[in-house]
């Protein structure tokens, strides 16, 4: 215990004050980890194309595939958490390749030149997801070749190479938050309830599938820790959760209940919504336009097959518990957007 | 084309079979019966350097498989704590990697062959063979022809019946018919592949084409055809005189012997089992229920074998003797002995045709038809120790013959009909009775099922429907033809006098052992217990309970109802009976005392009022059952001892204990009872019991028993019995799969059964208390199961009577609040798994892999 106490002190110490660079920090999850760097004292520097709207943070516009915003954004930095992305569901591969794979690569090297000490790489558990049912597995190793979707593989290829990059000079782990939900969400809760809302949401398959998500503060404290663990977690990957996993239909209609509009009824069989998936990534190829497809085949496995994860080993390295969970994250959700009802905003907490 | 008889050199596996490790490949040169060297590929655990091992077990394998079939058993031994094991499985010269010599072998040559390569071997300390298929025969042999060094023998769906004897099995006749047999066995793999196929469940294709990596051609399965070839099917065949010398020396061997049997062997048929127990009658035997001709494919064959290689006395010390557990013994019919003059009632049937017309059994009639049958059963040729299956409902038939066969020193079987059919044939299967006593109903069955036994009915049948069902004799004949002999002396104390079987909610149902000593316990544990005496008058409406009521000397009324359907028990029949013995005291299963309750009216209250006792057992009764039947049985003492067919009273506990201990973590069953004592073995953080045994209060573990009315043991299920077993030889406890926990006050708690504990990543969390708070959210019958790995599972609550699937919002959120910890999933259900008997054990292992489907989120499959 008392061992255990001092490495942790030693550990806090050892980033308090220090200069990190937070990359994406324009998404809801970048942007939380950068406001939570900076509660906790840190200086703050944020790379991406759009400011990132956190305050007190330092920003530096661009992208991660242009060689001077990197060495702006990496000079005189401590640690890098690395969020940019591209996370859309379709889109050119080439294009998926440039930004997740070359650009991490780039980013690592040019880390490991400016001196930085630490560094965490946001991953997924797609990367590690072929296919079938995920029920209490750990972080098994990301597949490149067998990861489901653009997305997915080329981040997969991104951790590898980070994962690689891990040195005595230059600590590199990577952590992985399973389906980040949260008041302001523009993903996961805005979707789902803005079809609800306008009664297009059906469930894929039963909406039985027990998936576990990462509410957004649980998922911002878990990349804390394992940036003040990196002594311990380094050179692997973990998975971060909120625990409490649910089904996803009930999971689903707990984010409608918490807005206020009612959950779905409506079930898709899974081949038809993989079929419909097909269909909308080819359309949405020839003709992309500004909105996601509805379904993808990448989202109809994600929303009919169990993912949950066991987090024994993530717990013990990182010496870290989430906090709220998801029964609690939920009241915390709709308590927002009861606020935001009630401040008279349109009920959409993403805008 | 005379057996295209090309040699070849011996060689080595493939490297990356499943299973099999590279090093323990070794290639060796020995002097052969032909005369000529030969080269055996054979597993060995042992390396250069390795400190002499406390034995050496000699593993063949038949036809037509290879050493691959022994690879557990060397990676076994290799993990296994404790004194070392060396194991060797040889590739017989033309099998598996072994040399292909050109020339075929008989029998005889190849139990030589084995001896010569040994030599070379030089083994060290005993030798323990173990053999499967043909290798056993061949492994018997060695162990026949090096008496010195044999310490042990283990066999496995083998046999060493006398040809002639017994016609060879319809498979194999078709495979020794002249043409097929090229055909079948080396030309084409189909001797092989339909070897492969019959394996329980279906081998992965990896371990299939491992067995098949040395047959792929002609000439490489020119063994195979040799074996089946070498198979005698008559008395005049080639290897006849070997396997029957074999045969007879095994009978000399006084080594410790272990069979281990897969029944579901379409060649090796249980009869065979029933044979190799005849010739060696010490031998311990586990049958593994399920399991086919691959045995060691089929069930975890490596675990018996080395677990019974610590514990047999393979050093030729004595197997050390069981302390008898009490020491005054009063025979079970010593009431019946006692009073053979009394005219008063004894039993009542209360018939199922006329509910009001009875069928009244004095003392008298009832000692002397229990005396004549017993004499008639030994005039027919029942002896000591030979099973007999009871196929009787509970009545004056059941009784006589009961204790007529007690008398005598056979073995009754008593399988309960509420196992079901498919239960009871397995059961029937397991204990291999030799006689079966059956109302004409269940003989019929016997006789369709083919289940072993002479069969002899109770009640009369005409001459031409005792032919169609095979009958010999009739209660009623047995009991006029020893109506003049005298009885052969009863038997002792700790002979084996009775095969209970389990109710089988949990898997297979189990055969278990009593002896004289132990039934005679159970007898003075309910009479102590119960408060019973020669004035009770007794209604039995729970069948193992009711078996007892001669040996009380109460007066005994068995109430019209269908055994098998307990519920089918009404308040008005109880009642009916309790006036026809005028009864003080119920004994009454759960489903029956349910189904009173509901069928209670004013009709039955002067009759319900005199009682004093009501004793419910055989699964957990609710407080609030025992409330509603408190109003209905206003003087009576409501009890509801803990206890299982192994221990049939660990605890008492009645009402007012109920109410006194109130809530808690599981069911309070209340204080040990009876002489029974308890402990608990603690479980760890992994959710399995060990460390020291305590009897300190909260603390939960597996609950372990002992007692003078326990089991002596399981029938032929060895491994079963020893991993049972906690304490010592001399002072055995058994371990009951239950998990509990003592209070301060010394009461127990039953949290669930140990198979069912959920081990989550913040501990180890016990279904029972789960459930109870589930209901007490508005669930009728809730089941609380884990998905996902141990260590790591999700809880899941499943509410009865529900739609199947999901249940989410306020249910959900009630049963959530109300749990008290996280649950992943609340499920619905339209009816829990339960077991037939009682309808109340929940099939938990069961309902965790439904739960696990339906939440991998692919379609919810009907259970």
């Amino acid at each position: 215990m008392g061992d255990d106490r001092a490495l942790r002190q030693a550990g806090a110490d050892a980033v308090t004050g220090e200069t990190v660079l937070v990359t994406g920090a324009s998404g809801f999850l970048g942007g939380a980890v950068a406001a939570a760097l900076l509660r906790d004292g840190h200086r703050v520097r944020t790379l991406q194309r759009r400011p990132s709207g956190v305050p007190g943070a330092k920003d530096v516009l661009g992208t991660v595939t242009d060689p001077a915003a990197r060495v702006a954004a990496l000079s005189g930095a401590d640690a890098v958490v690395h969020l940019a992305a591209k996370v859309t569901f379709t889109g050119d591969p080439a294009e998926f390749a440039a930004v997740n794979v070359e650009g991490t690569r780039a980013l690592l090297a040019d880390a490991a030149t400016a001196g930085v000490r630490r560094f965490v790489f946001v991953s997924s558990p797609s990367v590690a997801h072929t296919g079938a049912s995920i029920m209490g597995d750990g972080a098994a190793p990301a597949e490149p070749t067998r990861a489901r979707g653009e997305y997915a593989r080329t981040k997969a290829a991104a951790e590898l190479l980070a994962l690689a990059a891990d040195s005595p000079a230059m600590a590199v782990t990577a952590v992985r938050p399973h389906l980040v939900w949260g008041p302001g969400d523009p993903q996961l809760v805005r979707r789902v309830v803005d079809r609800a809302s306008r009664r297009r949401l059906a469930l894929v398959g039963t909406g039985a599938a027990l998936i576990d998500t990462c509410y957004i503060d649980d998922a911002v404290e878990g990349i804390l820790a394992a940036l003040r663990r990196i002594e311990v977690a380094h050179g692997t990957a973990y998975v971060l959760t909120s625990g409490e996993p649910r089904p996803i239909g009930e999971l689903f209609a707990g984010f409608c209940r918490a807005a206020g509009v009612a959950p779905p009824t409506l079930h898709v069989p899974v081949p038809v919504a993989s079929a419909v998936g097909a269909i909308a990534e080819r359309v949405w190829r020839i003709r992309p336009g500004e909105d996601e497809p509805p379904m993808t085949r990448f989202l109809a496995e994600q929303l009919s097959t169990a993912h949950w994860f066991d987090q024994r080993r993530t717990h013990r390295d990182l010496d870290w518990h989430p906090a709220v969970g998801v029964s609690r994250g939920l009241e915390l959700l709709r308590d927002a957007y009861t606020r935001s009802a009630v401040a008279g905003g349109a009920g959409d907490l993403a805008q | 084309m005379s057996g295209t008889a090309s040699a070849s050199a011996a060689s080595r596996p493939p490297e990356g079979l499943p299973g099999l490790d590279p090093a323990w490949s070794r290639l060796v040169e020995a002097p052969s019966s032909d005369g000529a060297p030969r080269t055996w590929h054979l597993l060995d655990t042992e390396r250069p350097g390795d400190p002499e091992p406390a034995g050496t077990v000699l593993a063949v394998h038949g036809n037509p498989t290879w050493s691959y079939l022994w690879r557990d058993v060397l990676a076994g031994a290799l993990a296994a704590d404790g004194p070392r094991w060396r194991v060797i499985a040889v590739d017989q010269l033309e099998m598996g990697y072994s040399e292909r010599t050109g020339r075929p072998r008989t029998l005889a040559e190849r139990v030589r062959d084995l001896g010569l390569l040994t030599e070379v071997l030089g083994l060290r300390g005993p030798v323990v063979p173990l053999g499967h298929d043909w290798g056993g025969i061949v492994a018997s042999g060695w162990a026949v022809d090096h008496p010195e060094s044999t310490a042990g023998l283990i066999l496995t769906n083998t046999a060493l019946h006398r040809p002639g004897s017994d016609p060879v099995p319809p498979v194999l006749r078709l495979a020794l018919t002249p043409g097929v047999l090229r055909t079948g066995t080396s030309r084409t793999g189909a001797f092989l592949e339909t070897t492969l196929r019959i394996a329980h469940p279906p081998l992965a294709p990896a371990v299939r084409a491992a067995y098949r990596a040395p047959y792929r051609s002609a000439a490489e399965r020119l063994g195979i055809e040799q074996f089946v070839r070498d198979i005698p099917a008559s008395s005049d065949a080639e290897s006849a005189a070997e396997i029957e010398r074999i045969a007879a020396g095994v009978e000399r061997l006084t080594v410790p012997a272990l069979l281990l049997w897969g029944p579901q062997d379409p060649v090796f048929q249980e009869r065979y089992l029933a044979d190799l127990q005849q010739r060696l009658p010490h031998a311990d035997v586990h049958r593994f229920e399920g399991a086919g001709h691959l045995v060691p494919e089929d069930a975890d064959v490596a675990t018996a074998v080395l677990t019974w290689l610590r514990s047999a006395p393979l050093d030729g010390r004595e197997p050390e003797a069981p302390a008898p557990v009490g020491s005054d013994y009063d025979p079970l019919w010593s009431v019946l002995e006692a009073r053979r003059a009394d005219p008063s009632t004894a039993l009542v049937e209360m018939r199922p045709d006329r509910r009001t017309a009875l069928r009244r059994v004095s003392w008298r009639l009832l000692a002397t038809r229990v005396e004549q049958i017993a004499a008639g059963l030994v005039d027919l040729g029942v002896r000591p120790g030979q099973r007999v299956s009871l196929l009787v409902p509970p009545g004056a038939d059941l009784t006589a013959a009961l204790y007529a066969c007690l008398r005598i020193g056979a073995v009754v079987v008593v399988a309960d009909a509420g196992l079901g059919l498919k239960g009871m044939t397995r059961a029937v299967n397991g204990a291999r009775p030799d006689w079966i006593i059956g109302v004409p109903a269940a003989l019929g069955i016997a006789r369709a099922l083919r289940w072993p036994g002479v069969r002899i009915a109770a009640g009369a049948l005409s001459p031409a429907a005792a032919r169609a069902l095979g009958v010999t004799a009739t209660l009623g004949g047995l009991a006029a033809r020893g109506a003049s002999r005298t009885l052969p002396p009863p038997p002792a104390a700790d002979d084996l006098a009775a095969v209970l079987f389990t109710s089988g909610s949990t898997g297979p149902a189990k055969g278990v052992r009593y002896t004289y000593r132990r039934l005679a316990g159970v007898r003075d544990a309910l009479r102590g217990e119960c408060g019973l005496t020669p004035e009770t008058g007794l209604v039995a409406g729970f069948a193992p309970f009711a078996l007892f009521g001669p040996a009380l000397g109460c007066r005994t009324a068995t109430p019209e109802m269908d055994v098998t359907r307990p519920a089918t028990l009404t308040a008005e029949r109880l009642a009916a009976a309790a006036r026809a013995v005028d009864a003080d005291s119920f004994f009454l299963s759960p489903a029956a005392l349910t189904n009173v309750v509901e069928t209670a009216s004013d009709a039955e209250r002067d009759d319900f009022a005199r009682i004093r006792t009501v004793l419910s057992a055989g699964a957990p009764l609710g407080a609030p059952l025992l409330e509603r039947a408190a109003l209905i049985f206003p003087a009576a003492t409501l009890r509801t001892p803990y206890g299982m067919t192994e221990c049939l009273m660990v605890t008492d506990v009645t009402l007012d204990d109920i109410r006194a201990a109130g809530t808690g973590n599981g069911v309070c069953v209340g204080h040990p009872a009876a002489g029974a004592r308890v402990r608990l073995a603690p479980l760890g953080a992994d959710g399995r019991p060990g460390g020291a045994r305590t009897t300190d209060p909260d603390v939960t573990g597996e609950i372990e028993v002992r007692a003078p009315h326990m089991l002596d043991g399981y029938d032929r299920l060895w491994l079963t019995d020893r991993l049972a077993r906690a304490g010592t030889a001399a002072e055995p406890w058994h371990r009951t799969g239950d998990v509990g926990h003592l209070d301060a006050e010394g009461r127990l708690w039953v949290e669930g059964r140990l198979p069912h504990i959920v081990v989550t990543d913040s501990g180890v969390v016990t279904p029972v208390a789960v459930e109870q708070r589930a209901e007490s959210a508005g669930v009728p019958r809730a089941a609380a199961v884990g998905v996902g790995p141990r260590g790591t599972q999700q809880l899941v609550v499943v509410a009865e009577g529900q739609r199947p699937g999901v249940i989410e919002g306020p249910l959900a959120d009630a049963v959530r609040a109300a749990v008290g910890r996280p649950v992943a999933a609340v499920l619905g259900i339209e009816r829990l798994p339960t077991d037939i008997r009682h309808n109340s054990k929940i099939d938990r292992a069961l309902l965790a892999r439904w739960a696990t489907t339906v939440l991998s989120g692919r379609r919810v499959p009907t259970l």
